[in-house]
């Protein structure tokens, strides 16, 4: 138990250290790109009074040597300030926090989607290697690996919401109805189920494929013999004694793919009109907010950390046979 | 030399290779000399707009919500495609094999810097990275190709790391050290020849997902606005979808048959070039 929590200490150590860098590399890319922030506010404003931009700088303390601008720049992050929309002309915090409920909630039902997808495509091909289901399966992953996810959505839309009528395309409420607290979530679910779709499909190729791999290699270890030669049903074999053992991996999986994931709902947020963080970088791009966009790319890769993190002591508690270094 | 013969066989029985094959030559033919058999300027107004597929057969194809012909824009965005997607590859192919083979080559204080930078670079969600990059140096095809490689090399690097690590370690190495061949004389002439194999299994991959980057880029408007990519295409189309499906739908078609074709060839590649390593 010692080493496991020095481990842990560890690795919390050393994703404090990413993060930093990450603020860093951020910080550069503000220095290096034409123009200031104070530019940019003018810019948008129309205007171009230069006393009134220098008062701006100062304020902003850009007028400070670069390092200082990089410590300052850095204890605000610590703080949690990432700084003001210069569109919204609130916090960039609050933004976030305002629009990441809406992510999550996209994020994690296409993730169960995804999952249980995968697994059941996986364990099925997996069962008869070479059979004609393996190769539909196989054919079908490709598929999710080779198309655009922003041209599935809008086909999705084609056929699912101007053809059949059966699904909304656009946001995540119906406007102007009043529901009881039960139809409103009925009411979002029903907006979720095509942009969650569109998304699990994205990683779901990959969990198909890695579930499949993982399968045939439990297949061949000695205690599914050993099971299969005490005359357990075939059935039996499959889902208690090797998908339990072959599920593991989806897990550290999943901490790799949560940032295609992020990106993946950057696309399906403008495609669907769900309002939340992919749709608010969109639309900060033409709004020229730079600061909310740096906010939003800064905040999306402290949560790829802690996704990772959490993902690493989950794996370290499941699984004994994890190598633990101190 | 002797092998090549049998490299070429070994991947043309391989039937989905093969296929792949095809179709990559086609959209390369399109690319090249698409542009002299069909003289049409992706952005002229030829008058009629939301002209569906098969109606005119001066334009095959159909026209946009401007009345640009679509099948000269599917023929502009190959080229597009294939410049940005072997571009961005080569580039960030580069960098990898720079970082990955310093941090295999010299191991230890060089290894764990090198790594760490790699390890942070992954960890940055790529796609909102580019679109920041861009955003922030306004799109043109450069910048575009730049971006893309400045997320996709940490993949190369790791996979060029771990063969110098194991390269490294071989006899023919090692004896090379021992008659005082020069570092670089040895990175670049005795180990990065025996680890170019899995690189270009890679290397083919990520011109596809490149192509696939580029695509979403254009979608979402950060393209070049002077080029007519198949991504922007889609973006178009999607303001009459309900009217004119087919205008976002072909461009996609096109997209999901070249990714595909690329990745079947670079599945091939693998195939033939490691025989033993594939299993199932």
């Amino acid at each position: 138990m010692n080493s496991l929590v020095r481990y842990l200490g560890w690795r919390t150590t050393q994703s404090i250290g990413v993060v930093i860098a990450i603020a860093c590399i951020n910080f550069l890319i503000l220095h290096i790109a034409p123009g200031d922030a104070v530019d940019i506010m003018a810019g948008e404003a129309g205007a171009g009074d230069p006393e009134y931009m220098e008062a701006l700088r100062k304020s902003f303390g850009l007028d400070q040597p670069v390092h200082i601008q990089l410590f300052h720049y850095l204890w605000n992050l610590f703080q949690f300030n990432l700084g003001y929309s210069f569109h919204y002309g609130i916090p960039v915090s609050e933004l976030i926090f305002d629009k990441l409920p809406a992510t999550l909630l996209l994020m994690v039902a296409s993730l169960l989607i995804a999952l249980l997808g995968g697994i059941v495509l996986g364990v099925t091909a997996s069962r008869r290697p070479g059979s004609i289901y393996d190769t539909t399966i196989s054919l079908v992953s490709l598929l999710g690996y080779a198309t655009p996810l922003f041209w599935l959505g809008l086909m999705l839309i084609v056929v699912f919401s101007l053809k059949l009528g059966l699904l909304p395309s656009n946001g995540m409420y119906t406007i102007g109805k009043n529901y009881s607290v039960w139809g409103a979530a009925l009411d979002v679910l029903h907006h979720l189920i095509l942009p969650a779709v569109t998304l699990a499909l994205f990683f779901m190729a990959t969990y198909t494929r890695i579930m499949r791999a993982q399968m045939l290699q439990v297949f061949g270890q000695e205690f599914v013999r050993t099971a299969r030669s005490k005359g357990i049903s075939e059935r039996r074999v499959v889902y208690r004694h090797v998908l339990r053992n072959a599920v593991l991996p989806l897990v550290s999986l999943f901490g790799v793919q949560v940032g295609g994931v992020l990106g993946g709902a950057v696309v399906v947020e403008v495609v669907f009109g769900w309002p939340g963080l992919g749709r608010l970088a969109f639309d900060s791009i033409f709004q020229r907010d730079f600061n909310l966009l740096m906010g939003i790319l800064f905040f999306s890769s402290v949560l790829v950390v802690i996704v990772n993190l959490l993902v690493d002591f989950l794996y370290a508690l499941l699984d004994p046979r994890i190598e633990v270094v101190a | 030399m002797t092998q090549k013969p049998s490299f070429l066989s070994l991947l043309l029985r391989n039937k989905a290779a093969a296929m792949g094959l095809v179709v990559l030559a086609v959209v390369l033919l399109t690319a090249i000399i698409g542009p002299f058999l069909y003289q049409v300027d992706p952005w002229a107004i030829t008058g009629q707009t939301l002209l569906w597929p098969g109606v005119d057969p001066a334009h095959p194809l159909g026209t946009d919500v401007l009345g640009r012909d679509v099948l000269s824009g599917l023929i502009s965005g190959a080229r597009i495609s294939l410049l940005i997607g072997v571009s961005a590859t080569a580039a960030s192919v580069m960098v990898g094999i720079v970082i990955g083979g310093l941090a295999g080559y010299f191991r230890g204080q060089v290894d764990n810097v090198l790594m760490r930078l790699t390890e942070i670079f992954q960890t940055i969600p790529s796609f909102i990275f580019v679109i920041m990059l861009v955003a922030v140096f306004h799109p043109s095809i450069t910048v575009v190709v730049l971006s893309i490689a400045t997320v996709s090399w940490p993949p190369v690097a790791r996979l060029v790391r771990g063969e110098f690590l194991s390269l490294r370690q071989r006899p023919y190495v090692q004896s090379c050290i021992v008659v005082g061949m020069g570092e670089l004389r040895i990175i670049f002439t005795q180990i990065l020849p025996n680890a170019m194999a899995p690189i270009v299994v890679t290397a083919s991959i990520m011109v596809a997902s490149a192509i696939l980057i580029e695509a979403g880029l254009a979608f979402l408007g950060l393209q070049d606005p002077n080029v007519m990519s198949w991504g922007a295409m889609i973006g178009f189309g999607r303001t009459v979808l309900r009217t004119a499906w087919y205008l976002s739908a072909i461009p996609g078609i096109v997209i999901f048959f070249t990714v595909l074709a690329i990745s079947l060839v670079g599945e091939g590649l693998n195939d033939a070039l490691n025989p033993r390593g594939t299993g199932q």
